[in-house]
């Protein structure tokens, strides 16, 4: 065999092996995908969704802990989204390249990479201990909206960046301000990318146990938290929970429960992908 | 003072709305100042206490205890168990990503056809998007009993099938993250090779990976970062056993596991043992602070070489 | 020239970027309902001092002026002074149509919008006037509530006109506006100047020496910062007095 053949061969070796690599990841997702649904789907019913949990098993249900998902998905949204989108708009239309905008610039990307078990113990000590709440969804939902904060920033500014400079000259030189021109013409033309961040974000907060099971969520919640200031649990720390069982039937509970909390993620990640196809097809600029 | 005889312009007006233009101006520069309040309360909250265990634990036993035992009668305070456990763990899973993440990103870059890549992608992202509780899941239920079918001695908590698994949520974030590196490497390099007759591997590993090497570490430090965070997965499948020990097949606990240990029992709030946490966390953070900013210092540094 | 009063003036003008000195000692009167033009080759200053008139580079980090530009006899550097209220009254049309992604109406109204009109017969009112004016109202008075973005490259342009003019400026700063435009949408906006002349006063940055001769009144030929010549615009073409006007126009660079 001459040498280019030797090369041509392990070219074609490593295209192989290239398209393994590609594939396996996806396989082992779908082995684990099909091996959740048999185990889990034939234990979702009605009264799995709507029961309260137990200590038996066969009539645990679901009912508080995506109720305490919900609750926890809305309050983080309602904190994280005004707050991340003025930090993105301060820091691409306001900040000037000084000093100060490098530091947040970079503090930030380190806020972003800081293990969300640590902002469980901000929380445990910041919310829970000093502020009073207790183990709280208000509690937990400001724990995870600092989480996912860097994520909403860094997503405003570069949805914000996409908005051509001619933009912001037209309103300019039209005499609108600073703040008008970012409220009229700068935020609606980047809101799809912006809301497809935050809805990104939010998939991520959703599927969040360690920091909520160190400010304190509690597995075993016997009722509907129906205020801010209930405690509460959620699908993930129930999956957790049930996961540490040695009963098999408890195994089973924890497949069902992740198959719900799974539709609960892939639906918001979907509408994230629609927006972010629609936006792109509605303006061309 | 206006400009012509425009009727409509009154002076009291216009100073409401510089007035108004500034308010806003500084909630924006608020919220954008919060960020850094964020991090000096994560320094502080671990600091302080840290500070408190610290004051009853010497940080040389600490850092050369061979024990972990917080929670025992016979409390012992060695931190490197821990740390050994989340070692393990992180290069079992780097062990798995790296290969695999970086042959998707040549793969993606070199070989396979456009279509194949606007298909794939999105998909290897769903990876990304998994709660890691599910993974942990995953890794007790599935591959645990699998690894055990041909490795006799693997317990049933154990570092391997945890890092394992850790390594496949990882792989996403080292095979997008090199993919963009290796994309920005100029065309003209590319055909360069080619245009002396190089295969495509060898265009890819004696041109592309080099050139783009300062991306692909980059990738590969924060995916380091990544794993050694990661709480559920090791949570769930690697065991609560501090154990000094490189041995993947019996079970570890890691920093993050500890932490949830804890958390889970019911431990007195200014206890010694309630400070063990922040003392594991500033270690946890310390790691993770460390390798961020090298990873940011390594792209600073070689980001304009190809502008 | 013609002693007609003098809408526009700089009076020793200088302007740098950082250390780069983009203006060098600029002395200039430009007449009122005339169209002054401002020719040159690329980097010369001309668009810079453009945007100086209506303080455009005011966002541009390290960029200051020293001198005077005076706007009906005042400083529009003067510390009193509000940069909204100068651009209401200083418009400008950019070198590529730069429509908002909003509705055509939305687009002519922004400016008085913002200025806190909400009358709705007052906002349709000045929103058929001004597309009029700018010669697009045939065009489009069928489908105002459809987006701008869906208009041509010409009709665009003429929307921005048309959107600088409904806040009744008294002064009209183009920058290149035909530059990004086919033939056709060139003579119809080259047209329009012409009309619009009659009532504002105008002044456009071109690359294209013909259309300086088609449409302006006095010429202005910039050169490394300098303003070198500064004439009514068929003296310019026919005798300039400087030898780099006079290379300029016969094509030796540029």
């Amino acid at each position: 065999m001459t040498n280019s053949e030797k090369n041509r061969l392990k070219d074609k070796a490593f295209q192989v092996f290239g398209v393994f690599c590609t594939l396996i990841g996806l396989v082992v997702l779908a082995i684990f995908l099909i091996d959740i649904v048999i185990e889990g789907i034939g234990r979702i019913d009605w009264d799995f969704l709507t029961s309260l949990p137990s200590r038996r098993a066969a009539s645990a249900g679901i009912l508080t802990a995506w109720a305490g998902t919900l609750w926890i998905l809305v309050l983080s949204a309602v904190i994280a989204f005004p707050l991340g989108i003025a930090a993105g708009v301060y820091l691409e239309e306001y900040a000037k390249k000084t000093k100060l905008s490098n530091f947040l610039e970079i503090n930030i990307a380190n806020l972003a990479g800081v293990p969300s078990i640590i902002y469980g113990l901000l929380g445990l000590e910041l919310f829970v201990r000093m502020m009073n709440l207790g183990g709280v969804l208000l509690a937990g939902a400001l724990t995870l909206s600092l989480l996912i904060l860097p994520i909403v920033i860094v997503t405003t500014r570069e949805s914000i960046k996409a908005v051509p400079r001619t933009i912001r000259d037209g309103s300019f030189a039209l005499g609108a301000s600073k703040w008008q021109t970012v409220w009229h013409q700068v935020l609606p033309a980047s809101f799809g990318g912006i809301l497809t961040g935050v809805i990104l974000a939010l998939s991520r907060a959703v599927g969040e146990a360690a920091p909520l099971i160190v400010i304190g969520a509690l597995a075993y919640v016997p009722f509907v938290p129906k205020s801010p200031m209930d405690e509460f649990t959620v699908l993930p720390i129930q999956i957790f929970n049930w996961t540490s069982r040695p009963q098999a039937a408890f195994l089973t509970n924890a497949a069902a429960a992740i198959i719900i909390l799974l539709l609960i993620t892939f639906l918001l990640n979907g509408i994230a992908v629609y927006l972010r196809h629609r936006q792109q097809k509605k303006i061309k600029w | 003072m206006a400009f012509g005889n425009k009727s409509y312009t009154c002076a009291s007006i216009h100073n409401t709305l510089r007035v108004q233009e500034k308010i806003i101006e500084g909630l924006l520069w608020l919220s954008a100042a919060i960020t850094i309040l964020i991090t000096v309360s994560i320094i502080w909250v671990l600091l302080s206490e840290s500070v408190k265990f610290f004051g009853e634990v010497s940080i040389l036993r600490f850092l050369t205890e061979k024990e972990w035992t917080p929670l025992f009668a016979d409390k012992k305070f060695g931190i490197l168990p821990l740390v050994a456990g989340t070692f393990l763990t992180t290069a079992i899973a780097i062990a798995v990503a790296l290969p695999i993440g970086l042959t998707i990103a040549i793969y993606l870059n070199e070989y396979a056809h456009a279509r194949f890549k606007t298909f794939v992608k999105p998909l290897l992202e769903v990876l990304a998007t998994i709660p890691t509780v599910v993974y942990g899941f995953f890794a007790l239920t599935v591959v645990t009993p699998f690894l055990q079918s041909f490795i006799p001695g693997l317990a049933g908590f154990n570092a391997l099938s945890a890092g394992i698994v850790m390594g496949i949520m990882i792989i996403p974030m080292i095979s997008s993250l090199s993919e963009d590196a290796i994309s920005a490497v100029p065309r003209s390099l590319r055909e360069a090779a080619y245009g002396m007759g190089s295969t495509r591997l060898q265009t890819a590993f004696g041109v592309m990976v080099p050139a783009a090497s300062s991306g692909i570490l980059v990738s590969v430090i924060l995916a380091i970062s990544r794993a050694v965070g990661e709480t559920m997965i090791v949570a769930i499948a690697a065991g609560q056993q501090p154990r000094l020990t490189l041995n993947p097949l019996v079970p570890i606990e890691t920093i993050t596991t500890y932490i949830v240990q804890v958390s889970l029992g019911d431990v007195p709030h200014g206890s010694l043992e309630y400070r063990t946490i922040f003392a594991a966390g500033m270690t946890l953070f310390l790691f993770t602070f460390l390798l961020n900013n090298l990873s940011f210092w390594i792209k600073k540094k070689y980001q304009e070489k190809y502008d | 020239m013609t002693k007609k009063h003098s809408k526009l003036e700089a009076i020793n003008l200088d302007a740098y970027y950082g250390d780069f000195h983009a203006l060098k000692g600029i002395n200039i009167a430009m007449e009122e309902k005339a169209v002054t033009a401002f020719i040159g080759p690329s980097g010369c200053g001309k668009s810079t001092f453009l945007r100086t008139l209506n303080r455009m580079n005011d966002y541009i980090d390290g960029f200051r002026i020293e001198g005077q530009v005076l706007l009906d006899g005042r400083d529009i550097y003067a510390a009193d002074v509000r940069v909204d209220e100068l651009r209401k009254e200083v418009g400008m049309v950019f070198q590529k149509p730069n429509p908002f992604p909003k509705s055509i109406f939305e687009n002519v109204v922004y400016g008085l919008k913002i200025q806190g009109i909400k009358d709705k017969n007052v906002l349709q009112e000045a929103c058929e006037k001004s597309l009029q004016h700018a010669a697009l109202w045939n065009e489009v008075k069928d489908k105002l509530d459809k987006s701008a973005l869906a208009l041509s490259g010409g009709q665009q342009q003429r929307l921005c006109i048309a959107r600088a003019l409904a806040i009744q400026p008294s002064v009209i700063l183009m920058d290149e506006p035909a530059s990004a435009l086919d033939p056709i949408s060139t003579a119809k906006i080259e047209d329009l100047i012409h009309e619009l002349k009659k009532d504002y006063t105008i002044v456009i940055v071109t690359h294209n020496m013909q259309q300086a001769g088609r449409v302006s009144d006095h010429t202005a030929f910039f050169y490394m910062g300098e303003l070198v010549e500064y004439s009514k615009t068929k003296t310019m073409f026919t005798s300039p007095k400087d030898t780099r006007t006079q290379n300029y126009i016969t094509g030796r660079f540029g």
